[in-house]
């Protein structure tokens, strides 16, 4: 029995339609709007912002405003998850409505997977990856800020639509035929649809600047086996990148269509077939949850060998096991949907597939172990993270196991024991792997450390909290809770294991507070990166200065070895010459962008209205740009010697 | 392509300057803009019946597939033909399962429950 003041709390929830949380969210965030223009006018920097950030084209700025952005998203997702949780907390709740509810696990898992974790990895990979081997900027710099401005515009999209017309309500999965015209009417679901296009775009271009970049621009002498592991699981999340989404793009076009323009590709009559988009939903969906994994995994990889003071065991297997993961994530999409009943013969081929990708990761597993044995351990913050990491994405695996077994699914299938599952790989996994890097990398983004002692009670009860929430998922999914569901009766035995899980996420949410002020508190005393290898680093990105300068190396090394840089310092560290300097030729910054970006959101906008008159308007506003880029003849620049030399200096080289 | 040293400067991003007048990709460009509203044409006017409409959209998406090899991804060029043909079987490979395994697993007959 629970204290008479659970069900009083409850009463009390309950005099707020969700109306009043709309109007609350509405409000902040015109504060919060208001407060940014405040500030930018107030104290003059809307040049300096223009200058500096919207129309830089320089890796690592645009890596800090991916990074910048998946920690807004993960704000207003995390958020979402409270508030589901909240209404889960006990039994019959009237915090949430049904329609509600639906809205926001719908915001909350397609911002997590595409907002969050997707853009603070490509941020991490677009901070470290040109350093690490050894290149001045990425291959394509203007197309990485289209990139940016693409997914930024399109996260956008999808997130004013709880303010303009209402969210979509489908789900993240957003299945045919629930998702069609028909069951669905109203803005919602074309938000979904034209946030994910927009930003698409933006993925699949940097899946091919990252291809280009690792391929053609890496250091002489820098071999793709002298590769650091972390370039390696960009390499092949790129190719991965490359051949999965287009799938996303026309299953989303095609329901677009049939939305839009009245066409029957997913729905039940005419001849549509629903099942059809369920399919290229996860022939795309699975590679996905790798693409948000195996970066993870390559920061999981550089962060155990620099803190273990030891070679990364097993650099061929590391490597062998990435490209089989790869390759066999486009073998088991049915996985997702085993209880669709294709068959036996299908759903037996889909499950030992499944069950195959174990193999190449568990031997990851064992080469972080092997890595760490006998290796002179630091726990640093990074480090604490890639502990935390091991045995929570195998507890994550292990059930992903469980879940391949066809039959089996038929039970588990949709239950909260799957919502455990996921969220012990993508949190467990993508997230602690993004936030050991990170903490790993922030010195050389900023220039200094966050606090080491609040990072450790950030890891420690962040890991605490999170399997405080999500563990008895577990329980409750194997005792028949099934997920999305917006609330439940008591006298199932479900009540304590929710309220514990409820607990875990406000406990994980102030978990984050910790970090919030780390960050806060390093800008002033965080202890300053003045080597550039704060850390005792042992690839590229160490050799150079924190932050790096605008061209990243004075001079482009020379590699002969992985792990180059501890070679280099074991050898004594010899400082490139100021009388080799050349000039460095560099990529102009550019608006057009930004402008791009702002053109697709005003289609996108329009689409989503029908509202054909800002379509129009925002399709010729992109054409227009492409057009007068291309006759932009002033689109790179020489830094002279002069200025290296004075830059270096500075920094006491 | 370069990170090389000619000319005295070090250049950083790929190089996309190539001579001449770019034929090849406004040939490219018609002839896709072509094949697309082809399709879309006979679809909409339902201009065959309906097992030769669905062949001849296969048709016009394999010459499709071809243009964009040939007119734009130049894969006649003879640089980097290695890489080319690694992409190409991996392409095919993830094709050939996207394909096959669609067909496969559509063709059910709800046999199970
Ligand atoms: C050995 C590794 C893994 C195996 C065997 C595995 C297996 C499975 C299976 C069989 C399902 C479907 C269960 C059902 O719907 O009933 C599933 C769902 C899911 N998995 Fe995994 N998984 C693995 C790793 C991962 C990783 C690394 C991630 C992401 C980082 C991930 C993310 C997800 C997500 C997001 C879903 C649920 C999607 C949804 O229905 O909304 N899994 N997994
Ligand atoms: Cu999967």
């Amino acid at each position: 029995m629970l204290p008479r003041y659970f069900y009083n709390f409850s009463t009390f929830m309950s005099m707020f339609p969700h109306n009043y949380l709309i109007y609350g969210a509405d409000v902040s965030i015109v504060g919060a709007t208001a407060l940014i223009i405040f500030v930018l006018t107030y104290f003059k920097k809307w040049k300096w912002l223009w200058d500096n950030w919207i129309t830089t084209v320089d890796h690592k700025r645009i890596g800090i405003m991916y990074i910048l952005a998946a920690f807004a998203m993960f704000f207003r997702g995390g958020t979402d998850g409270l508030l589901m949780r909240t209404q889960l907390a006990l039994p019959n709740l009237h915090f949430l409505s049904a329609q509600h509810y639906d809205e926001i696990f719908t915001t909350h898992g397609t911002i997590m997977i595409l907002f969050m974790a997707m853009p603070m990895l490509i941020g991490l990979i677009n901070v470290a990856v040109p350093l690490q081997i050894g290149a001045r900027d990425v291959a394509f710099p203007y197309l990485n800020a289209i990139s940016f401005w693409t997914f930024f515009f399109g996260a956008m999209l999808f997130n004013i639509s709880f303010v303009f017309g209402g969210s979509p309500d489908a789900g993240w999965t957003s299945y045919a035929p629930l998702s069609e015209l028909q069951f669905d009417p109203g803005p919602g679901e074309n938000y979904y649809l034209l946030g994910l296009q927009l930003a698409g775009i933006g993925t699949i271009a940097t899946g091919v600047n990252f291809l280009v970049t690792i391929l053609k621009m890496r250091a002489p002498g820098m071999t793709l086996m002298k590769m650091p592991q972390f370039t390696w699981a960009t390499l092949i999340t790129s190719i991965i990148i490359i051949f999965a989404f287009p799938v996303l793009t026309v299953a989303l076009a095609l329901l677009t269509i049939d939305r839009l323009a009245g066409a029957h590709f997913f729905t039940i009559a005419a001849g549509g077939m629903p099942m059809m988009w369920v399919n290229l939903f996860w022939i795309w969906g699975h590679p996905e949850v790798y693409i948000v994994i195996l970066p993870a995994f390559g920061i999981l990889s550089d962060v155990i060998s620099t803190f273990s003071g030891k070679k990364i065991f097993g650099y061929t297997a590391m490597v062998v096991s990435l490209a089989a993961i790869a390759a066999l994530s486009f073998t088991v999409w049915v996985h997702h949907f085993f209880t669709m009943g294709a068959g036996a013969a299908v759903n037996s081929f889909f499950g030992v597939s499944t069950m195959l990708i174990a193999i190449p990761t568990g031997v990851k597993i064992f080469n972080w172990l092997f890595t760490m044995y006998r290796g002179r351990i630091r726990f640093t913050t990074p480090m604490l993270w890639a502990l935390a990491f091991i045995p929570t994405f195998v507890v994550g695996g292990m059930t992903g196991v469980m879940l391949a077994v066809a039959p089996a699914d038929y039970q588990y299938h949709n239950s909260y024991f799957l919502v455990s599952h996921f969220h012990y790989v993508l949190i467990g996994g993508t997230v602690f792997g993004a936030f050991a890097g990170i903490y790993y990398w922030w010195p050389k983004m900023f220039g200094h450390k966050l606090n080491e002692r609040l990072g450790r009670w950030h890891v420690g009860t962040f890991v605490l909290f999170f399997n405080m929430t999500f563990f008895p998922m577990y329980i409750v999914g194997l005792m028949g809770m099934t997920r999305r569901m917006y609330t439940y009766p008591s006298g199932l035995g479900w009540t304590a294991l929710n309220l514990i899980e409820t607990i875990g996420a406000f406990g994980q949410g102030a978990s984050m507070m910790i970090m919030a002020v780390n960050i806060v508190r390093s800008i002033k005393f965080g202890e300053r990166d003045v080597t550039g290898d704060i850390w005792d680093g042992r690839t590229l990105e160490w050799s150079t200065t924190s932050p790096a300068a605008e061209y990243n190396f004075s001079v482009l090394p020379q590699v002969t070895s992985v792990d180059e840089w501890w070679e280099e310092k074991k050898r004594g560290v010899v400082r490139p010459d100021h009388a080799t300097f050349k000039p460095i030729h560099m990529p102009n910054n550019s608006g057009w962008p930004f402008l791009i970006g702002l053109s697709f959101f005003i289609a996108g906008f329009g689409l989503v209205f029908n509202w054909w008159l800002s379509a129009i308007v925002g399709a010729l506003g992109i054409i227009t740009f492409l057009f007068l880029r291309s006759f932009d003849y002033n689109t790179d620049h020489y830094i002279p010697v002069d200025e290296v030399k004075r830059v270096e200096a500075a920094a006491g080289r | 392509m370069d990170t090389s040293h000619h000319d005295g400067y070090e250049h950083t991003a790929v190089s996309t300057h190539r001579e001449g007048f770019p034929w090849k990709d406004i040939i490219g460009l018609v002839l896709s803009l072509a094949l697309t509203f082809t399709s879309l044409h006979i679809v909409l006017t339902h201009a065959l019946p309906i097992g030769a409409l669905i062949t001849a959209i296969v048709v016009l998406a394999v010459f499709q597939l071809f243009v964009q090899l040939f007119l734009f991804m130049h894969l006649t060029e003879k640089t980097g033909t290695r890489s080319n043909i690694g992409a190409m079987a991996f392409g095919l490979f993830v094709a050939f399962t996207i394909v096959a395994g669609s067909i496969w697993i559509m063709a059910f007959n709800s046999s199970s429950s």
